[in-house]
């Protein structure tokens, strides 16, 4: 196979690392929002923690991208 | 039929060129004033010319300070207060800051002919790092060498130190990675997509003109895809501004970290 096929379809298969981050961020707000309407006097002190888990489930999503890049553009 | 070219629209172009400057240890470096630096200079004006004007200090506030105040007090109340606690009032300037630069420069990125500043990975980078530093430096100032109890949960056994020591240091390290990555990410993506759907509008539109009978459908994709930009601009707005929120929340709760180390808030 071409080389530079293999790359795109490399940086392609990559991007599937997203599917774990959507399926993680979905779960985590949906929770949030679960929770917030039981006991909304609540939400607002749990919002550093939604925060925390947003920037945490996104990063394992953004190390994929970070890997598409990676395989595309840096010469080895 | 002009070619497809999605990424032509994040090209760094020189608009006034200036001769280069003899840096001590750099050698020369370029300092011309490129698009990317021209629409950075254009948001720090319009916000610092909306804060001025805005700044009339009326007991009853006309519509402009009433605006200016309201996203005051909701970075105020919602991101330091919120967040941070009492101990986070001495960051509010840099938060406020971050937040309203960040948005008027994707706010500015989606007007026609803007240039999204924030799908730069270097300014995006420049102030992720930033961020990192000021941690880092108020995790030292604040607490002293204290700072490492960071990287040792309250409640850990000590034989689970081996595990949890590495990923608590990594998931430390990588912060600046990915708040940089994350705006740039999402500016990106949705710059790409609607100039996507954008030429699919000219495209089949001119598609289904030239042709007759069936190929008549490509009207009808025309029409759908201008319709979907519709919605992308409206969505491309609210990510505006939720990532320049999620940038600054994420700076508040990094520093919440180092700030109210001491007492477990």
């Amino acid at each position: 196979m071409d080389v530079t096929a293999a790359k795109y379809i490399g940086a392609g298969l990559a991007m599937t690392g997203l599917i774990g981050a959507g399926a993680g961020l979905g779960i985590l707000f949906g929770n949030y929002l679960q929770a917030a309407m039981r006991n909304p006097a609540a939400a607002a002190s749990e919002r550093v923690y939604l925060f925390l888990g947003m920037a945490l489930a996104e990063s394992m999503g953004i190390f994929g991208l970070v890997m598409g890049f990676v395989i595309l553009f840096v010469k080895v | 039929m002009a070619a497809i070219e999605p990424m032509e629209q994040f090209l760094v172009k020189k608009v006034v060129d200036l001769p280069p400057v003899q840096v001590p240890g750099l050698g020369a470096v370029d300092l011309s004033i490129t698009n990317s630096v021209l629409f950075m200079l254009i948001s720090a004006g319009l916000i610092s010319l909306f804060f001025l004007a805005a700044a009339r200090r009326q007991v009853v506030p006309g519509r402009m300070q009433a605006g200016a105040e309201m996203l005051y007090g909701m970075v105020d109340s919602v991101l330091t207060g919120g967040i941070i606690g009492d101990r986070g009032r001495p960051f509010l300037p840099f938060i406020f800051t971050l937040f309203s630069l960040i948005a008027v420069l994707n706010l500015i990125g989606l007007m026609p002919g803007g240039f999204a500043v924030t799908s730069q990975l270097a300014v995006t980078t420049a102030l992720a790092v930033m961020t990192f530093l000021t941690v880092i430096v108020i995790g030292f100032a604040r607490n002293g060498l204290g700072f490492f109890k960071l990287f040792w949960p309250s409640s850990m056994h000590p034989a689970m130190a081996l595990i949890l020591l590495p990923i608590e240091l990594i998931s430390f390290l990588v912060r600046p990675l990915t708040l940089a990555m994350r705006l740039f990410g999402n500016l990106l993506g949705g710059h790409v997509v609607t100039y996507m759907f954008a030429s699919f509008v000219i495209g089949l539109g001119a598609w289904g003109l030239a042709g007759s009978g069936l190929v008549k459908l490509g009207l009808l994709g025309s029409g759908v895809s201008f319709l979907l930009i519709v919605a992308l601009m409206t969505l491309e707005l609210v990510v505006a501004f939720l990532q320049a929120f999620v940038f600054a929340a994420l700076t508040c709760v990094y520093l919440n970290e180092v700030v109210n180390l001491d007492h477990g808030h």
